[in-house]
């Protein structure tokens, strides 16, 4: 288990590694900042002034080992628009994403795990149909267009909840069913599968030769082996949820990571931008370790091996 | 020896023949199965109108006018093409959301086929050849799946200007690592088969056997992957645009009109929910094709298919 652990941890570092020389070098290919950052008509010297203030008239393997240097000591340098460190920024963001996103994974899971065990006791009846569609559905729908729809009817046109910022429990709704929206069809389909497969399997059936109820049957012997699945897809779900978090920023001005790189994206601040794909870079590889640790609490089998 | 012995002519006639040629493919389970067909023919309908309406719609797309601002729809007041209202601009809807159209299927499109033909030529590669070649490939593709999807897009389009070739080429490279795995799983197993171990003996090449013994095996299975993953990207692309990285004017898809009707959110509901409604159809019914394709591809859920579209008839008799 721990020479698993450590191999998964090694591998995601050295993933990340190459994720940020991609960065890296993508920044470097539209040549220097000071395009981006001075005004169109700058004269030649300050170009040259800003190029040696930020180091980019050194070569560029030196750069590399100055960025990669900087990266161990989790410096991205100055975001110009936030005026503070890039790092800062985005740290200060993850709180409250990952908050939005806790509440909207326990959701989900409360919802598909009765949904997709209702589906696959009763396979292809006339719930198991009703519920795949709705699966169907939350796949079909853009969530940013849910989020304006949301916006549109609940908050513009019958005044139940707040358009936007986050005051009172009412402006969670919508944030967090927009996060929901794509992973609880999906999880719902998960879950149908993994418990279809696992109530036709021996031991529960005898189980309920011997008179068991379903309910005790799908909810004490099946869901527990069908856990695995569904823990994998949630801890993939919980990570894309960082796309989610940009699309609610977009729409409900929420704060958090997806705040961040958004402004970041409009202003052209591309130490942010590094930082930004770092630190989500680094949460998604503890989420990782999370669903690990998860996976040998449900399954005895992983723990001794 | 069964090579050397020539195929029977069929005295067949050739309508019995199109008949036994439908039977075999699966042509004929989705005619039996509505819902599917339905989508299908809904599919081919979006296509050809973006097509052949997009270059036709573009004029008038583009036609503003300050006397149309806010036309509200339902309408005909002003002919048929402002049926779905107009835009802050005086734009018809229902002529943007065809020049959207063509847009969308061709990002969307372009998308999963570069990232379905890219992915699965590397994928049976590695599964085939195996060694360090596989486990570097396969590292490159868990780089990709470590960070969001929409986070690298941002960062890449960020850097590059906004294009549809830009567009295409991040959301396949974000899309490759599903052909990947898939082609690769399926590979590994093939590999061992007993028709692999033939086309050695008898001397085909690496490639030969990859191309002639295993492209044929994961085929289909990558078709059913692509047609789910049809909805994905269109909904990515469209999201995309939506946060201004996708596709800027003159280029426009359903999401770039979503983002500019949400500009007038409450005074025009129309700008914003039909391009919106348009993503919907389109996905909804590349889902179902995708979820009947699934489930006829799987020969255990292809025989319960059957049986319950068969049942259906005879409750219908």
């Amino acid at each position: 288990m721990l020479k698993f652990l450590s191999l998964r941890l090694t591998t995601s570092l050295i993933a990340l590694a190459g994720v940020m020389v991609i960065v890296f070098f993508l920044a470097r290919l539209t040549g220097s900042p000071a395009t981006l950052y001075l005004p169109a008509d700058a004269s030649v010297e300050m170009m040259e002034a800003f190029n040696r203030q930020f180091g980019y008239d050194q070569p560029i393997p030196q750069q590399f080992a100055q960025f990669v240097g900087n990266v161990f000591r989790l410096d991205f340098g100055q975001s110009l628009y936030q005026q503070r460190p890039a790092a800062v920024a985005v740290l200060s963001a993850m709180p409250q994403t990952i908050l939005l996103a806790a509440v909207a994974m326990a959701l989900t899971l409360l919802a598909a795990i009765p949904l997709g065990t209702v589906a696959a006791l009763h396979p292809h009846s006339v719930q198991d149909r009703l519920i795949t569609l709705f699966s169907l559905l939350t796949a079909s729908i853009p969530d940013f267009w849910f989020a304006l729809v949301g916006v549109l009817v609940l908050s513009v046109n019958l005044g139940l909840l707040p358009t936007s910022g986050q005051a009172s429990l009412l402006s969670w709704i919508l944030p967090v069913a927009t996060l929901m929206l794509h992973p609880v069809g999906v999880l719902t389909q998960v879950v149908r599968g993994a418990m279809l497969e696992t109530l036709n399997a021996g031991y529960v059936q005898n189980a309920r030769a011997r008179g068991y109820s379903w309910k005790r049957l799908a909810f004490r012997h099946a869901l527990r082996n069908a856990a695995l699945p569904i823990i994998t897809v949630a801890g993939d779900r919980a990570g894309g949820m960082v796309n989610g978090a940009v699309i609610v920023s977009a729409v409900f001005a929420w704060p958090g990571i997806g705040q961040v790189l958004v402004d970041a994206v409009y202003n052209r601040d591309f130490a942010v931008i590094q930082a930004g794909v770092f630190v989500v870079g680094i949460a998604v590889i503890l989420l990782n370790f999370l669903v690990d640790l998860i996976y040998a609490a449900a399954d005895p089998r992983i723990r001794i091996s | 020896m069964y090579l050397t012995q020539p195929i029977p002519a069929s005295p067949a006639s050739t309508g019995a023949r199109i008949k036994a040629y439908f039977a075999q493919t699966r042509l004929s389970l989705l005619v039996r199965s509505p819902i599917a067909l339905i989508s299908a023919l809904v599919l081919i309908a979006l296509v050809l109108i973006a097509l052949i309406g997009a270059p036709l719609a573009l004029e008038t797309a583009n036609f503003q006018s300050l006397r149309l601002r806010f036309f509200p729809p339902f309408s005909l007041e002003h002919g048929w093409i402002y049926v779905l209202g107009a835009d802050g601009l005086g734009r018809s809807m229902l002529a943007q959301l065809i020049v959207g159209a063509r847009t969308s299927f061709i990002v969307a499109g372009a998308a999963v086929g570069l990232a379905a033909v890219v992915g699965t030529s590397i994928g049976m590669i590695s599964g085939f050849v195996g060694g360090w070649v596989d486990a570097a490939l396969m590292r490159v593709s868990d780089i990709i799946v470590t960070v969001p999807s929409l986070l690298l897009a941002l960062a890449v389009l960020f850097v590059l200007e906004p294009s549809i070739f830009n567009l295409v080429a991040v959301l396949a490279v974000s899309r490759l690592p599903i052909y990947l795995r898939v082609a690769r799983a399926q590979t590994l197993e093939l590999r061992e088969r007993v028709f692999v171990e033939a086309s050695r003996a008898i001397g085909a090449t690496n490639l030969r056997i990859i191309w002639r013994d295993i492209r044929p095996l994961v085929l289909p299975t990558v078709m059913t992957v692509s047609m789910l993953e049809l909805a994905s990207v269109m909904l990515a692309a469209a999201g995309l645009s939506f946060l201004g990285v996708g596709l800027q004017r003159p280029d426009v898809d359903w999401g770039t009109i979503v983002s500019e009707g949400r500009e007038y959110l409450t005074r025009a509901w129309w700008a914003t929910v039909f391009p919106g409604m348009a993503i919907v159809i389109t996905a909804l019914a590349a889902n179902f094709l995708s979820n009947w394709l699934r489930a006829s591809g799987d020969p255990l859920q292809a025989g319960a298919l059957a049986a319950a579209t068969a049942r259906q008839e005879d409750a219908l008799k």
